[in-house]
């Protein structure tokens, strides 16, 4: 069959037959997502009146966004807590992922990621709120502390500010980092460690030249995986910081919506996307010498 | 050999991640409207409260529609996706998966506003329809990624043996191939339902009149006395998820088990 390919026509082809069979999804995805997104980037360049989307062609939207100080300051703490959301995930995350791997033994390895994935299915909205229950001035760990008599007053540090959003982000994408540093481990060559401890290093010389070297392609997924959604978070700044520390996601809704400034709300879309697409980018460039190869 | 250490830390985090879930029943079941230590006593009046809340029914019943609805599109186009992309080679796959999981990664704000300002565009009136329309984009790579390790596993002999006694290619699917990958299929079903159930910001921005259960949880959220009948209704939500989750993790180990497969793990 494979050696009269020449000759087949087009439509018995291997690759007609599975571009047909996927294009169904694909139509779906261009048409639901390829499709709009153009449509914002093109936005972005308009300017939005009393007329609609207008006025083909400027930079008056991207100027406002990147020179305005209330647009710079909410960029900024965005990026910000993306980035101590994405570390103190992947740091808090690594030793569990690391645990499971190399500790459980094999038959309860799934349950445990079981456990792992859990939370993260289970109500969002709810879990965010909950955070903001615990962590509040009259939350649960104020009164639980004061009613044991250990603080007589509730502790502020720890209210609605970027620590708590931190905190409530890092609990949320748990499982997101936890998963891919897994995989990676797990594909690990545990000959490799013996050779290593044959060869006289010590467990821990062993852990740093070989396995966390090896592991850095699932840690670079794991922080791609973190680092891109959280930075479009609506809900947590929403309820965790109390309106009072917005993110992009909060302002793209007040100019898209409230404000009704397609063509400016989309400028900071875009300009949200670009900041996350060079960051990772950076960020996977700055560890390709670990990548190559490392990945599948 | 055995490090306690790491034992204990890896313990303490499944506390941190279960903390919020544990506190839920425990104030959902309170007898006061403070979410506060210490508790004060047993009560099942928010549940009651919850029950003959008019609104959140109407909420559910969205919900209901949606993550059906939901749940059997995206795992319909999961199957066509995963299946081209584990039995065929075709130009420019690359990229087509890569556009296909994309929403897994992109954040779903950008996703829900760039459908809206298309959708307004159009003049479509936002309604469960659209809501629709935007869970099934994010739920499709789920269903692709669950879906391709269940076709991945199966042996391609059975397929050509089948051809070989002659079956065409369509009964075979039906017969052979279908049965195959039907834990797979049930698996991805329930969790694409799960999220979909689950699902805030497309729920709450798409949705123009029509509230779902979400977006209906969130907005009672302003209000401190409805918070303890909301805590009953997340309770409830938990454990529906949980146990849709234990069933597809159930079917999920079941395909593996099926095709003489090693379990590899979990659904991600």
């Amino acid at each position: 069959m494979a050696g009269a390919k020449a000759a087949t026509p087009f439509t018995q082809t291997e690759g007609f037959k599975g571009l047909r069979l996927i294009s169904p999804t694909l139509l779906y995805c261009l048409i639901l997502m390829a499709v709009p997104l153009a449509t914002v980037v093109i936005y972005s360049f308009m300017t939005d009146g009393d007329l609609g989307v207008t006025q083909p062609f400027n930079f008056d939207n991207y100027i406002k966004v990147w020179t305005g100080k209330v647009y710079q300051t909410i960029m900024a703490r965005s990026l910000i807590v993306s980035m101590l959301v994405t570390l103190t995930t992947v740091l808090l995350a690594f030793p569990v992922a690391y645990y499971v791997s190399f500790h459980v033994p094999a038959h309860r390895k799934s349950l445990w990621l079981f456990l792992i994935t859990i939370p993260f299915w289970t109500s969002y909205v709810v879990r965010v709120f909950l955070w903001k229950v615990i962590l509040g001035y009259n939350g649960v760990i104020n009164s639980g502390l004061m009613s044991l008599n250990i603080i007589d007053e509730p502790l502020q540090a720890i209210n609605y500010n970027i620590g708590a959003l931190v905190m409530t982000l890092a609990h949320a994408y748990a499982p997101f980092a936890i998963l891919p540093i897994f995989v990676v481990l797990e594909k690990i060559d545990r000959s490799l460690l013996e050779a290593g401890q044959d060869l006289g290093e010590s467990k821990i010389v062993t852990f740093l030249r070989v396995t966390l070297p090896l592991s850095v392609p699932g840690i670079v997924a794991a922080v791609l995986i973190v680092f891109i959604p959280t930075i479009g978070d609506y809900v947590t700044p929403d309820l965790i910081g109390g309106g009072k520390l917005p993110m992009i996601a909060n302002m793209i809704e007040v100019q898209m919506l409230k404000q009704n400034n397609k063509a400016l709300g989309s400028a900071i879309a875009v300009s949200a996307m670009l900041i996350v697409a060079i960051v990772s980018i950076l960020f996977v460039v700055w560890n390709r010498r670990y990548l190559r190869g490392g990945a599948k | 050999m055995k490090s306690p250490g790491l034992r204990i830390y890896a313990v303490a985090y499944l506390i941190f991640l279960y903390a919020p879930i544990v506190l839920l029943p425990l104030f959902a079941f309170n007898d006061n409207k403070i979410i506060a230590f210490p508790l004060s006593g047993f009560t099942t009046e928010w549940f009651s409260e919850m029950w003959n809340d008019d609104a959140l029914w109407r909420a559910f019943t969205n919900s209901m529609i949606i993550s059906t609805s939901v749940a059997t599109l995206s795992t319909l186009l999961g199957l066509f996706a995963a299946r081209a992309t584990t039995r065929f080679e075709f130009p420019a796959k690359a990229p087509i998966m890569g556009l296909v999981m994309l929403p897994l990664v992109l954040p779903e704000m950008i996703l829900a506003m760039s459908l809206i300002v298309v959708l307004l565009a159009l003049g479509v009136n936002l309604s469960i329809f659209t809501i629709i329309l935007g869970h099934v984009l994010v739920c499709t790579p789920f269903a692709v990624a669950i879906l391709t390790s269940a076709f991945q596993t199966l042996d391609r002999s059975l397929e050509e043996a089948a051809y070989d006694l002659g079956e065409g290619v369509f009964s075979t699917f039906v017969r052979i191939i279908f049965p195959l990958v039907l834990p797979g299929i049930i698996s991805s079903f329930l969790i694409t339902f799960t999220i979909s159930l689950d699902e805030f910001i497309i729920s709450y921005f798409l949705g123009g009149s029509d509230v779902v259960l979400s977006a209906y949880i969130f907005g009672q959220f302003r209000f401190p006395a409805k918070v303890p009948a909301m805590l009953a209704l997340g309770t409830c939500l938990v454990l529906i998820s949980i146990t849709l989750l234990a069933i597809a993790e159930y079917f999920r180990r079941r395909g593996i088990a099926k095709v003489g497969g090693k379990d590899a793990g979990g659904f991600l």
